[in-house]
């Protein structure tokens, strides 16, 4: 009665979600749903699939659309396949006083996609609606692939998105 | 005694509440109506629809009736104009996605939304912008879904998490973008899917075999008794012109609470299935033909005239447990005033001996809202999730209250809550199992029983030991027993064993209950050792079992197809294959009757029946028939009555059912329940052989006539697989692989069948479930048997 499938998620992932999991009491495993997809969608390009989130639920011992219901709430977690590079510019009120609105215009025609899509070559992909990542007195700022950049022209972005491959 | 009531001032009238009460559970009560469409009685408060804001004095702003305890000397408006203006504000809010076109939607008539709306809604929406649409999903057979016009209530996905113990709905995504549904494609599976179509306040979750057939105003509700489990749930049919539409739950605390499981919700498409017998039918030189009643009752009568006498026993009858008692009790009166004892319902049952201890009725051992105070519950050859599934409601209440509820069965079966004791053998080491468990509890708890010297060469395990000192510890502990122990080889040792495990741990010993009627087919008579009222008969007759190996010449069936409902179909259908006459009193033109049948009664059933069924708590309760019977078909219990007077059985002074079930019931009612006995104690345990046995268990959709024909139930996974279940070692060890075929052979009849991969089972055990056509010729359910790849 034993199942002898290759686990779905990777040592690694596992390790990380343990890790976690020390954190809460014993009958609170849920509580370490957010770590573990947020690990388990980094080792994934960036996204997650159906399969990784079951995935969770099992190691988690919730059930299956808990997981779901959590993925498609959070705005960081990704539940369809996406670019290489994550662009998040931040439109909220500070941003957006100091012409975020701008920002987004110049990138969306830069890379020919309206927020939430992905460039053709898989390049890029265009965060929608990003709140407020806590770098007001830099604004306009974006995120791309974690890293901050702030007081945004559009030569700053012509020059931060030249270098990504 | 502290005193917790307080009170508080509704609309000005002063009202009686208890302390932490809400605010709406008061009104109710006092029939002050509040809107709602998040707030259940039976759910958890979510506050999330808003509907139920009233104005309670000194709070700034309005409050949801659902989620605000009660204070003493509150005064709450619940129609005033900031009250009325917070509940039209929300209701324009709801309004604002969801479509305005009740006309062409199913719940038009029914829906709690468009109820409301009429009252707090406004005439023109202000409204410009585009709605919002949502995909439909397909989550099944018996669900259908139109999330369009979902307000997000969450009653569905509490329903789930809360009552069936299976989150299959759930709330994703965010604010505008926020859905209810599976997220993924996929069937609900949970045996009370069917009601989150109650609980969904709009048309969203509707029921599928039902959609658009008919509107409520022009069905009148009848009430009636589900009749496919030992719970005896309440339902209301909707009828329009004469045709049953639907099911609903009707509420019943004691019983079924508000719930229902699909089984007998969805259970009633079975009645308008195409092969109906809607006139009586003989059969003629092999040759079916229609003929008329008087006909067909001068055969029934001069055919079983003729073993009267000195071949009386060569007459036996065999009734279905979902018969009423009325037409239990005629039979068996019939059947006794030939001059033969030979009449059992026990259809599943292959075991008989020690009868002289039977119970008046298999009992539940308590009343059926008491197994949720249980703390302790051993469940033995049980899967009551889907065997009865309200009944596993109130169990899954104790465990969620922190119960310990501990299983021993030849299947891991999935249960929906936590299990914390499990024991997984095949059927034979099952019995010993429960032997060490009762070894274990006479050692823990000192109490000795006779046992002698059948306890001792079994070996306690640490797991027995378990489970006998929570049982020893339990302050209100149950043994209760399921299908999978009445229908076991060796019942009446399990029996002993589960029976002294319960006196030894000052348990309650009970029955599940496998069929809706069991408990009056029991008290009516219908069983060979005990006449009506449970009363002792010096010459038994023959059980359902040995009237089959016996080879009789007469035979009775009141709504049985043999070949399905006959716990070892191959000797049934031998025999009766083999018998001068067979006389099926039947609702449908069954293969296995049309092949060993020579005369077919059409009856009514279900809701076109009349009369009482006790369920396994011992409940009597009476129906009436809300649609006519199909064609010439008509109540057994008149068909009896005629055939009775025929045989010169006084039965004409019934001129009613009523007057059938007076005379019934001043015989019965004074029985009490009482399931413990002095058993006699087994010679020995049995064996465990060294092969592979086979275990059955009959699928939930697949357990009586009714529900075989019900359409969409069919279409659900807990429908008769005719395939052997295997587990992947067995597997490998007999190298099956991808569509290879095996051959089983069992009591000397081999079949080719396909396998299924299932590692809820042991390794030495297959699973080959009842109830299905393609391996009704094995045989006996439980035993040895051989398996090789083909």
């Amino acid at each position: 009665m034993t199942d002898q499938v290759k686990p779905v998620l990777s040592e690694h992932a596992r390790k990380e979600i343990d890790h976690w999991l020390a954190k809460y009491p014993e009958d609170r495993k849920q509580s370490a749903v957010l770590a573990a997809l947020r690990e388990v969608q980094h080792e994934n390009n960036g996204f997650l699939t159906t399969e990784l989130m079951d995935a969770v639920a099992d190691y988690l011992g919730m059930p299956q659309i808990a997981v779901y219901e959590v993925a498609s709430f959070y705005s960081m977690l990704e539940t369809k396949p996406i670019g290489r590079h994550s662009i998040s510019i931040c439109t909220n009120i500070s941003c957006m006083l100091s012409g975020s609105d701008a920002v987004v215009d110049y990138t969306e025609k830069k890379l020919g996609i309206k927020t939430g899509q992905s460039t053709a070559d898989g390049r890029f992909f265009l965060k929608k609606e990003e709140e407020c990542l806590a770098a007001c007195c830099g604004g306009p700022m974006m995120m791309v692939d974690h890293v901050y950049y702030e007081n945004l022209t559009n030569e700053k972005i012509d020059a931060i998105l030249e270098k990504l491959d | 005694m502290t005193d917790d009531t307080i009170t508080i001032e509704v609309d000005g009238k002063p009202l009686q509440a208890r302390k932490g009460q809400m605010l709406i559970e008061v009104t109710d009560a006092n029939d002050i109506y509040i809107p709602r469409f998040c707030y259940h009685k039976k759910l958890t408060i979510a506050a999330n629809c808003r509907m139920c804001l009233v104005q309670v004095e000194k709070a700034p702003k309005p409050l949801p009736a659902c989620a605000t305890p009660v204070m003493d000397g509150m005064k709450v408006q619940t129609r005033s104009a900031y009250a009325r203006d917070a509940q039209k504000a929300v209701m324009e809010f709801l309004l604002i996605n969801h479509p305005l076109d009740c006309p062409i939607c199913d719940q038009g008539g029914e829906c709690e939304l468009q109820d409301l709306a009429m009252g707090y809604g406004s005439d023109v929406s202000r409204y410009q912008e585009k709605k919002r649409v949502v995909k439909d999903k397909n989550i099944g057979p018996l669900v259908q879904t139109e999330m369009t016009r979902c307000i997000h209530c969450t009653r569905c996905v509490r329903f789930g998490e809360e009552i069936a113990g299976l989150r299959e709905l759930g709330a994703t995504g965010r604010s505008e973008f926020m859905e209810i549904g599976t997220y993924v494609e996929k069937s609900m599976v949970s045996e009370l899917s069917g009601n989150v179509i109650d609980v969904c306040p709009v048309g969203a979750l509707t029921s599928k075999p039902f959609r658009f057939s008919a509107r409520t105003w022009e069905m009148t509700q009848y009430p009636g008794i589900a009749p496919h489990d030992g719970t005896g749930s309440n339902i209301h049919f909707h009828v329009k012109h004469d045709v049953v539409k639907r099911v609903v739950p009707a509420e019943n605390e004691a019983i079924n609470e508000v719930w229902l499981s699909d089984r007998d919700r969805f259970s009633y498409e079975g009645l308008y299935s195409q092969d109906r017998l809607t006139v009586p039918m003989v059969k003629e030189n092999g040759v079916w033909r229609e003929t008329s009643w008087e006909a067909a009752l001068d055969q029934v009568a001069s055919r079983m005239q003729k073993p009267v006498g000195a071949t009386a026993s060569q007459l036996g009858a065999l009734i279905s447990p979902t018969a009423t008692s009325e037409e239990a009790w005629l039979m068996q009166k019939l059947v006794r005033a030939a001059g033969s004892n030979n009449i059992d319902h026990r259809l599943h049952q292959s075991d008989f001996t020690d009868a002289a201890h039977d119970p008046a009725f298999p009992w539940l051992g308590q009343a059926i809202p008491e197994l949720e105070q249980l703390d302790t519950v051993l469940l033995i050859g049980a899967w009551p999730r889907k065997e009865q599934p309200l009944l596993n409601l109130r169990l899954r209440k104790a465990a969620l209250r922190g119960a310990n509820i501990m299983v021993v069965n030849t299947i891991d079966y999935d249960f929906n809550y936590k299990i914390s004791d499990k024991l997984i053998s095949d059927p034979v080491t099952l019995i010993h199992d429960v032997a060490a468990v009762l070894k274990a509890v006479s050692e823990i708890s000192g109490n000795k029983i006779e046992s002698g010297k059948l306890l001792e060469a079994v070996v306690v395990n640490d797991k027995h030991r378990a489970i006998a000192s929570k049982l020893a510890a339990g302050k209100k502990s149950a043994i209760l027993a399921g299908n999978q122990f009445m229908a076991h080889t060796q019942y009446s040792t399990l029996r002993y064993l589960a029976g002294h495990i319960a006196s030894l741990s000052a348990s309650s010993f009970g029955y599940l209950g496998e069929s809706a009627n069991e408990a009056g087919c029991w008290l009516a008579g219908a069983i060979p050792h005990r006449g009506t009222g449970a009363k002792k008969i010096d010459q038994p007759g023959l059980n359902a079992r040995s009237m089959m190996e016996q080879k009789l010449s007469t035979y009775l069936l009141f709504n049985i197809e043999p070949e399905l409902d006959c716990a070892n179909a191959a000797l049934a259908m031998a025999s009766l294959q083999n018998a001068e006459t067979v006389i099926a009193f039947t609702p449908y033109k069954s293969a296995s009757l049309l092949q060993v049948a020579n005369i077919m009664l059409p009856i009514a059933i279900y809701a076109e029946n009349e009369g009482s069924m006790i369920n396994v708590a011992g409940q009597s309760q009476v129906y009436s028939a809300c649609v006519p019977a199909q064609g010439e078909a008509r109540p057994g219990w008149k068909i009896l009555r005629v055939l009775a007077n025929r045989l010169g059985v006084a039965a004409s002074e019934y001129q009613s059912v009523e007057a059938v079930r007076n005379e019934l019931n001043t015989v019965i009612s004074s029985v009490t329940p009482d399931n413990r006995a002095d058993w006699v104690r087994p010679e020995a345990l049995p064996s465990v052989p060294g092969g592979i046995l086979r275990t059955t268990e009959i699928p939930m959709n697949s357990v009586d006539t009714l529900v075989r024909r019900a359409e969409a139930l069919q279409q659900t996974a807990d429908v008769a697989d005719g395939a052997v279940h295997i587990n992947s070692n067995l597997a490998g060890k007999l190298r099956l692989n991808g569509s290879s075929k095996l051959v089983a052979q069992q009591q000397g009849s081999a079949l080719e069948l396909n396998y299924v991969l299932d590692n809820r089972l042991p390794d030495n055990t297959v699973l080959i479930q009842a109830a299905h056509p393609a391996t009704s010729a094995l045989g006996a359910w439980f035993g040895e048997i051989t398996l090789r790849k083909l």
